[in-house]
């Protein structure tokens, strides 16, 4: 077994005011390199564990690791993308990329812009950097806040429905995207997604959060090779997986 | 208007007042008593013939005390909006405070100032900053308190601390309240200048334009007021174009 890039062991946590917990002795882990989608339906918790991870909230118990390590000892371990670009109106699209770079410091403003421009040309955006972020697409615009997120330079990624907000073409094209850059960066990825398809498309395997409060997580392997398109979708093995998913999610959520 | 669009000169607001303007015009020759109501036409005569006075004395008298009142309220209006904004408590103990003050008659206690201060500058400048600070400091920290949260997040999970998101995020973030507070305070900073000068002092429009009013010259009353409207209009166009300039990114 390959070594763990995050692991939960045993969290919980609950909102101050609830007398129930919304994460109760939760236990996982994701191997490094792995693209895992986190599947749940809205408001059940999926965005509490991100934000423990990414210590916006602390558990009341247990342990997070990063890389075999407490997250209580680590700075930077994780890079963060929301549901909305967030993208800041007053920095150009190269600026916003620069932004995780100027927070850490210690890099040369040439090295800095080395760095961004590369990145931009990674994700499609190159020569764009001057531009505002209202120039943008809302596909381009998702594009920038991904190169933002690898600026951190962590392994572990975090993406918060990072699609959501795009319609349906531009978040068909850009899973494939994502798809893509997920095998030339040799990142870990945890996807939180409400839309079935998009994990079953996306990950290796799919944790679905189909109890509340989330005391476990099913593990649903998808067996498709990578790189994968929308006709692997179609494959009845494909289709059976998915069906599968929605069902489950369904009787939970009634 | 460097984007060439054609809006620049709003035709229908210019049509109403050439109308209103010659109604009064009508009105106060036909009513023929210039020491009630002058006319327009007569205002501007008298804005010409006291050129003298008006610019070389009495305009540059208002605007230091406009000049130095206002450095005093953006200075004291930031800094209470940020101490109110780093810290809960000062905001729970200044902001029932600097609700509470507005409810003073400043105008009222004008003559205080005065007797406290005597006829210099300090009086006036004092009616200024009490008449301004309050939308600069309101205004701005509404400012802060509009900064999205899941931006100071995001910010975090880059490791950033208070200062950095506070310079990076904050900053740039309440900068177009900053103007808005700003354009809000040049008009009612004038007022309080020419409040102040009313009250007591030996140059400044408000002053002239008494001194005006207990020789029944009607026309020059007006034409010191007239003159103060033009330096607020001319102020605040200056300062829109400021924000034109650094706040490119308003309405987004």
């Amino acid at each position: 077994m390959s070594e763990a890039m995050l692991e939960f062991r045993d969290v919980s946590f609950t909102y101050p005011g609830d007398n129930k917990p919304t994460i109760d002795k939760l236990s996982f882990s994701l191997n490094k390199g792995e693209f895992v989608c986190l599947i749940g339906p809205s408001g059940c918790g999926k965005s509490t564990i991100f934000r423990l991870v990414n210590k916006l909230l602390t558990p009341d118990s247990g342990h997070i690791y990063v890389n075999g390590m407490d997250i209580n000892e680590q700075k930077s371990y994780c890079g963060y993308m929301p549901q909305s670009d967030l993208l800041f109106p007053w920095r150009s699209v190269a600026a916003n990329v620069r932004l995780p770079l100027e927070i850490r410091g210690g890099m040369s403003d040439a090295k800095m812009n080395d760095k961004v421009n590369e990145a931009l040309e990674n994700v499609g955006l190159g020569g764009l950097g001057n531009k505002t972020p209202s120039e943008l697409s809302g596909g381009m615009r998702q594009r920038a806040a991904f190169a933002r997120t690898l600026m951190t330079g962590c392994d572990l990624l975090l993406l918060d429905e990072p699609f959501s907000a795009l319609d349906y073409l531009t978040r068909l094209n850009m899973r494939e995207w994502l798809s893509e850059q997920w095998e030339h960066e040799n990142k870990t990825i945890l996807f939180i997604t409400h839309d079935v398809e998009e994990a079953v498309f996306l990950s290796g395997r799919v944790l679905a959060a189909d109890n509340y409060p989330i005391s476990r997580l099913t593990t649903v392997p998808i067996p498709a090779e990578y790189p994968r398109t929308r006709a692997t979708l179609e494959e009845a093995h494909m289709v059976e997986i998915r069906e599968q998913l929605i069902e489950k999610l369904r009787k939970e959520h009634s | 208007m460097k984007k060439g669009k054609a809006s620049s000169y709003n035709l229908p607001a210019i049509i109403l007042m050439l109308v209103l303007l010659m109604i009064w015009q009508a009105g106060a020759m036909k009513l023929d008593a210039a020491y009630i109501l002058p006319s327009p036409l007569q205002i501007v005569q008298k804005l010409w013939d006291l050129r003298e006075p008006l610019f070389k004395a009495h305009l540059p008298a208002t605007m230091e005390v406009v000049g130095i009142g206002l450095a005093i309220s953006v200075i004291l209006g930031l800094g209470l909006a940020i101490v109110m904004d780093l810290n809960k408590n000062v905001e729970k103990a200044l902001y029932p405070l600097i609700i509470a003050s507005q409810t003073i008659p400043t105008t009222a206690l004008a003559p205080l100032f005065v007797l406290w201060f005597g006829y210099g500058i300090w009086s006036k400048v004092l009616v200024t900053v009490l008449i301004t600070f309050f939308p600069i400091t309101i205004t701005v920290f509404d400012g802060f308190k509009s900064v999205r949260t899941d931006m100071i997040e995001l910010m975090q999970t880059f490791g950033a601390d208070r200062r950095t998101i506070f310079i990076k995020l904050k900053m740039p973030a309440v900068l177009p309240y900053f103007f808005s507070a700003i354009k809000m305070a040049i008009p009612l900073s004038l007022i309080g200048a020419a409040i102040g000068e009313w009250l007591g002092a030996q140059s400044g429009l408000g002053y002239f334009s008494r001194r005006m009013m207990t020789q029944l010259d009607g026309a020059g009353v007006f034409a010191p007021i007239l003159l103060l409207s033009i330096a607020a209009m001319v102020l605040v166009a200056v300062v829109g174009a400021l924000e034109e300039r650094f706040v490119h990114w308003r309405n987004e």
